[in-house]
């Protein structure tokens, strides 16, 4: 640093010395900008109304959390795009039809109870998203669990209801859900495309992908995380997810279906509430798809990534602390210089 | 506490906000989660509380000098469970529909680390006009406490009060549900640590 010192100048700084282009800034909206594909697709499919719920989400986390730091008289962190993130996130965890309300709440205890309380960005144990979705489910049941049928013209007013394919798997079974799309090629086209009903921004598969793949070449994520939590989800689903016994299942369903792919990739990666040792994350997707698996196949609700996701961010600080890195050059300590 | 005398109303007003159970001491947390879901069972344990408060209080003080205290554990534990039998019997069968829905809890007094603590702290030390009022004010603050959880909880959580109902609409279910308790107890716990740090100048419940 600091080439063109006089030779004779002594330079002293703080380390450290070389810093990356990486800032936390940058890292928050190239994120948000990853997850576009899916809100372009989630508007195509749902209409003018995704457009809505998405602005309101967005707004409304930006709006409380920039109040939250005005009331404190502290600095507001708006602009390091994680509010707007949280809102994204938020967005694409809610069903297209719900009033105007849900986002506002789900908002106010995202940003407010789960992040700003606990001391804000980087803090906070669980993620935002998930917990403002998590309380919105448990407190309005009927309202959020109403989905609208895609429709695929932007005009979508007042869509038809249906049941998310997920659902149809829980409630009717495997046979009722390939006839209600035709056939199975049609069933994973649609789970590919996004053309099924379902949150905002869980239905299209591929647009998610793309998103994640951004996330991957800027080496934002790694791939301990999301491989070990689909491949969990893949076995688990191929093992005992099936009608005919053991190692019957359909596991390309489970995996594109619901949230699986939206929680893996853009969620249970969150810096703040997942393990920071590599083979911590690799247990912590594991559990996320071992609890995912439980719910979806033995659970009452029909989808469980929320809850998986919400569950491992618990034992996030276990995971780190129960597994240390060896130090370089450290010797184990055998029994004989105990003594 | 016990070094410099307090008046009587003193000693009341402790109880109620200074050394409030809930929000300020935060024990005897296990029943404003549990029964606090409706305004009426808040409030009926309230009272029970108030009562067993001021009287176990009341008779520990009588008795101070006649307790060898190597034994005072169990005498205070029996003396608070013959009141709490008095008042489990007397809702038992005077307020019969109460006593179905938090009749468990109405037991479990004798465990409240809040009436023991007391005994042991001040009753067991002090003079009995001034324990009286020490345990009143204690159970009272327990009172109150659990009137403005209650109050929030069912408001929120069924739009009703006292079982009538005020709001239409969705109602935020979760708060009558535990997990609702949880943040009703942590949100308001906070809200009057600020009301304290900002116009009373106190520390807040860690500083205490």
């Amino acid at each position: 640093m600091a080439t063109q010192a006089k030779s004779h100048e002594l330079i002293v700084s703080v380390s450290p010395h070389v810093r990356g282009k990486e800032t936390v800034e940058r890292i928050m909206w190239t994120v948000n900008l990853s997850l576009l594909p899916a809100v372009i697709m989630s508007i195509y499919y749902f209409g003018p109304r995704a457009a809505y719920v998405t602005g309101l989400c967005i707004v409304s986390c930006v709006l409380f959390e920039h109040l939250y730091w005005k009331f404190l008289d502290r600095k507001t962190t708006v602009g390091d795009g994680s509010a707007f993130l949280t809102g994204l996130l938020l967005a694409m965890n809610l069903p297209p039809s719900v009033p105007f309300y849900i986002p506002l709440i789900g908002s106010l205890v995202a940003m407010v109870i789960t992040k700003l309380l606990f001391g804000g960005l980087g803090y906070n144990v669980f993620n935002p998203a998930l917990i403002g979705r998590a309380f919105l489910l448990i407190s309005f049941p009927k309202l959020m669990t109403i989905w609208s049928e895609p429709t695929a013209k932007f005009i979508a007013m007042d869509a038809k209801t249906t049941a998310t394919p997920l659902g149809i798997l829980k409630e009717e079974g495997l046979t009722q859900l390939i006839e209600v799309f035709g056939s199975k090629a049609e069933l994973y086209k649609g789970l590919l495309y996004g053309n099924i009903a379902g949150s905002l921004g869980e239905t299209s598969a591929i647009a998610l992908l793309v998103g994640a793949a951004i996330l991957f070449m800027k080496r934002y994520i790694t791939w301990h995380i999301p491989l070990s939590y689909i491949a969990t989800v893949g076995v688990l689903a191929w093992a005992f997810g099936g009608d005919q016994g053991l190692f019957s299942g359909d596991p390309l369903i489970h995996i594109l279906s619901g949230g699986l792919i939206l929680g893996a990739f853009f969620m249970a990666t969150d810096y703040v509430t997942c393990p920071t040792v590599r083979k911590g994350q690799i247990i912590f997707g594991i559990g996320c798809g071992a609890i995912t698996m439980l719910i979806r196949l033995k659970g009452g609700f029909p989808e469980g990534v929320m809850f998986a996701i919400l569950l491992m961010n618990c034992f996030a600080p276990l995971i780190d602390r129960s597994i240390k890195p060896k130090m370089f050059g450290a010797v184990k300590e055998t029994k004989e210089q105990e003594k | 506490m016990s070094l410099q005398p307090k008046s009587n109303w003193e000693l009341v007003k402790n109880g109620m906000f200074g050394e409030n159970t809930i929000f300020r001491m935060a024990i005897s947390l296990c029943p404003s989660i549990a029964v606090t879901n409706g305004l009426k069972n808040g409030v009926a344990l309230g009272v029970a509380v108030v009562f067993v408060q001021t009287m176990v209080n009341a008779t520990i003080s009588l008795m101070r000098n006649f307790i060898h205290p190597k034994i005072r554990i169990p005498i205070f534990m029996l003396v608070i469970a013959g009141y709490v039998t008095i008042i489990d019997l007397l809702m038992a069968t005077y307020a019969r529909p109460i006593y179905k829905e938090i009749g468990l809890y109405i037991q479990i007094i004798v465990a409240f680390a809040s009436i023991f603590a007391r005994a042991e702290v001040y009753a067991s030390k002090n003079k009995v006009w001034s324990s009286i009022c020490d345990g009143f004010g204690m159970g009272v603050g327990f009172l109150l406490a659990m009137i403005v959880i209650s109050f929030f909880r069912e408001l929120l959580g069924k739009g009703e009060l006292f079982g009538y109902s005020l709001i239409s609409g969705n109602p935020l279910l979760i708060m009558i549900l535990p997990a609702g308790g949880f943040l009703a107890v942590g949100l308001l716990m906070g809200f009057f640590n600020w009301v304290d740090m900002k116009f009373f100048g106190g520390k807040g419940a860690s500083g205490v």
